[in-house]
This record gives structure tokens, sequence and C-alpha cells, in this order.
């Protein structure tokens, strides 16, 4: 059975509870996803505090890495929501720095990927649309809703175009949570059946080793190209924060 | 459901490849529900990471964000400052080329100067002298020929003795007996007329 697990790619998704809990009826076990989301906020802590402790005026390499996550968030930020929108630099940037993080330690083989669940990217983008959603109101008040009118469409259109961009704006959750989901979830399956694939091959014997070389190259390919997405997707997910972020700041477009 | 099919799909030549133990495993993961999709899950995945990233986002805001805002300015304040060292020292620099230039300037003037004047003293000096020379050589010229007029004059005048002289002997020496000096005198200032 232990083999079997090995070559099972879902496997590696499957959730355990560490320490059972429950409270009012809901199953809240402290579990490996819960740990792993733990480990993620305690790297990305203790790299932040860490390379920064010394506050060198010449950075030194960590050091420099932190600062080049700060202004490239900060940037990212001020170009999309311009100035006004630095009162939600904290948020972007802890936001970028836990998918970041939490996306690169799933790269480790027996590691869990946070992010690979559908709930944990949703609750991040329920984050981001409710404070959307929370400050364009408080902002602007109703005058929030022009954010759905755009200007000079004729007004036959309207409706038309108001029901569009209703169902635009409602979609953003979901695409900003299912492409973060769907990106790792599909790049660990493909890591897993591809080293499955070479598992299962060295059982061949001497053939099947030499033959699993294809596989293994495939696999290691893979994992340049899962890094690349790990940051992608963390830049993608911070990007359109920023945007979203800017609606609320400037709803009339 | 759609993913659970597509991964029995997936790990189907897998497990045709591998050992038999895999094909154990694919009628089980099918009675489970794909892990992601597993409704049961979802409290204690929401509740954590409330919990984690809450704690993730107050430290970082707390904490690590002033810390490296202030690193970056106290630098940017830190190069602002360098920078603007660097302006003065360059503008003073600038300010000692020119004093020095225009020093170099003057000091050049003033050796034109020094090197004329020095030219035109040793020149009037040697007109001077030139002037002098030249007065006495014609002071000494005028002498000569005053000296040379009077040596002529006398020596015109001792002409006519030798004359006088040689005639009285030639007449002696012709006639025999002495001449009569006056008459010999006269003979001669005639001739010589």
């Amino acid at each position: 059975m232990a083999a079997a697990d090995k070559v099972d790619p879902i496997h590696q998704f499957q959730i355990h509870p560490i320490i059972p809990l429950h409270i009012g009826g809901y199953d809240v076990s402290f579990t490996n996803s819960a740990l792993f989301m733990v480990v993620t906020v305690l790297v990305a802590s203790a790299f932040l505090y860490m390379s920064t402790a010394s506050r060198a005026l010449i950075p030194g390499r960590l050091q420099s890495v932190s600062e080049m996550a700060y202004e490239f968030v900060g940037n990212m930020l001020r170009d999309a929501a311009g100035k006004q929108g630095m009162q939600f630099f904290p948020l972007v940037f802890s936001l970028f720095m836990f998918v970041l993080v939490a996306n690169l330690i799933g790269l480790f083989p027996y590691f869990f990927t946070v992010t690979s669940h559908i709930i944990v990217t949703f609750t991040l983008a329920a984050l981001v649309i409710g404070t959307v959603l929370v400050y364009g109101f408080a902002k602007h008040g109703l005058g929030f809703l022009k954010l759905f009118v755009p200007h000079g469409v004729p007004g036959y259109l309207l409706p038309l175009v108001v029901a569009i961009e209703i169902i635009s704006f409602v979609s953003r959750p979901v695409s900003l949570s299912v492409r973060l989901f769907a990106n790792m979830l599909a790049g660990h399956i493909t890591l897993k059946v591809f080293s499955g694939f070479v598992v299962s091959l060295s059982a061949f014997g001497a053939v099947g080793i030499a033959g699993s070389v294809l596989p293994l190259a495939m696999a290691v390919a893979l994992t340049a190209l899962e890094l690349l997405v790990a940051f992608l997707q963390a830049y993608v997910f911070a990007v359109l924060t920023c945007m979203y972020l800017n609606d609320a700041l400037h709803p009339s477009h | 459901m759609f993913v659970t099919s597509a991964y029995a799909q997936e790990t189907a030549p897998a497990a045709a490849e591998g050992d038999t133990h895999a094909g154990t495993a694919v009628p089980a993961a099918e009675h489970e529900t794909f892990p992601p999709f597993n409704a049961a899950t979802f409290p204690s995945q929401i509740l954590w990471l409330v919990i984690t990233f809450g704690l993730f986002y107050l430290f970082l805001k707390r904490v690590v964000m002033p810390r490296l805002g202030g690193i970056i300015d106290v630098r940017n304040d830190r190069i602002t400052q360098d920078l603007d060292h660097a302006a003065r020292l360059k503008g003073e620099a600038d300010a000692a080329v020119a004093a020095y230039e225009q020093e170099l300037a003057e000091a050049k003037a003033n050796a034109n100067k020094i090197g004329q004047q020095a030219n035109d003293a040793a020149k009037a000096q040697a007109e001077g002298t030139r002037k002098k020379l030249e007065a006495e050589l014609e002071k000494k010229l005028g002498e000569a020929e005053a000296s040379i007029a009077s040596i002529k004059a006398k020596a015109m005048k001792e002409v006519g003795t030798i004359a006088e002289d040689t005639t009285s002997a030639i007449v002696e020496a012709l006639v025999g007996g002495k001449s009569d000096k006056s008459e010999i005198a006269a003979a001669v200032k005639s001739a010589s007329r």
C-alpha cells in the first residue's frame, strides 16, 4: 500500500488531522494543511525579520531579497492604484508573500501545498473582493455602483453592459481563486505522474532504469517550470489584487 | 468528479506499467472525494488560514514593513545627502579651478609686462651707450682730422725749405761756390707758383 501511495498523484492533496478539534459541530482539527500554513507564515516572517535585522545601509544578499520583494509589490500597487492605493500595501504584500512562500514550500517533496486547495485560494480571493466592496461602499457610498455603469454607453445598450459588468465583477473572486488553485494542482499532479513513471519503469530492471531517464529529465524540467509558476502565480494574484483595489479607489472608469 | 475520472485516466498507464499495487489504489481513490473538493475539510482550512494569515498580516504591517520602509528611506536620504555633498564639493573644485586660472592669467600678464620693461630698459641703455660711443668717435675723428691738417700744413711749409736746400745743393754742385740763399728762395717761390 505504501508503494501504491507513492504512485497515486492525488495522495499529496489528502488532508488528515494532526490534532483533532471540534467546535460547535464543525471539524476544525489542526491538519497537515494548517501545519503548512503555520510553516509558511513562520518561514516568510522569519526570513523577512531576520534578513532585515541588521538594517544595513548596504544590504546583504538576503536583505536585498526582502527589499526587492517590498519594492516590487510597492511599485506594482503604485502603478495600478496610484498613491492612494498605498494604504493597501500591507494587505497586498502579505498576500504576495503568503502565496509565494506557500507555493515554494509546496515544491519540496513530501510537503503539502497550501495553495493547491480551492477553499484556501477562494478565502484569499474573498478577502480581496470583500476589501474592495467594504472600502468601495464606505468611501463612495452608492457612487461605488458607478463601477458597473461605464461612461459613454448608449442608453439602449446600458442594461446589457451593466449586466456584463456585474457578471465580470462577480466572476472575479472565482477566476482569482481558480487560477491559483488550478495551476498549483495541475503542476503537482504532473510532477507526481512523471516521478511515478520513474519509479514504475525502474521496476522493469536494466531496460526500465535506462528508460526511466526520460521521465526523470521531464520531472527535473517540470520542477524548474513549477518554480516559475510559483513566482508567476503569486505575482498574478498580487497584480489582480492591485487592479481590483484600484476599482475600489476609482470606481468610475 | 470530473477531475477524479481524469486522474483515473492518468494513472491507468502508470498502473499498467508499474506493479500491481497501483491497481489496488485506483478503486479506493474512486470512492473518496477529490481532496480539494472535500467540503468536510473546509471549516478547518478556513479557520486556520484566517488565524495564520491574520497573524502574518499583523506581523508584516506592524514589524516588517515599517522596518523595510525605514531602511529604504534612510538609504534614499543618505544617497540624496551624499549627492548634495558631491555637488557642493564639485562646485568648490570648479571655483578653485577658476581662481587658479585667473591667477595664472594675471601672472602671465605680469611676466609679460616685466619682460617688456626689461627689454625696453635694455634697448634704451644700449642706445645711450651707442650714442656716447658715436660722440666720442666723432670727437676723436675731428681731433684726428685737425692733427692731420696741422701735420699737412707743417709738411707743406717744410716742402719749401727742402726745395730750397735741394736747389742750393744742386746749384752748388752745378755752379760751384756759394749760392745766395735769398735768391734761391725767391726762385723756388716763383717756380712753385
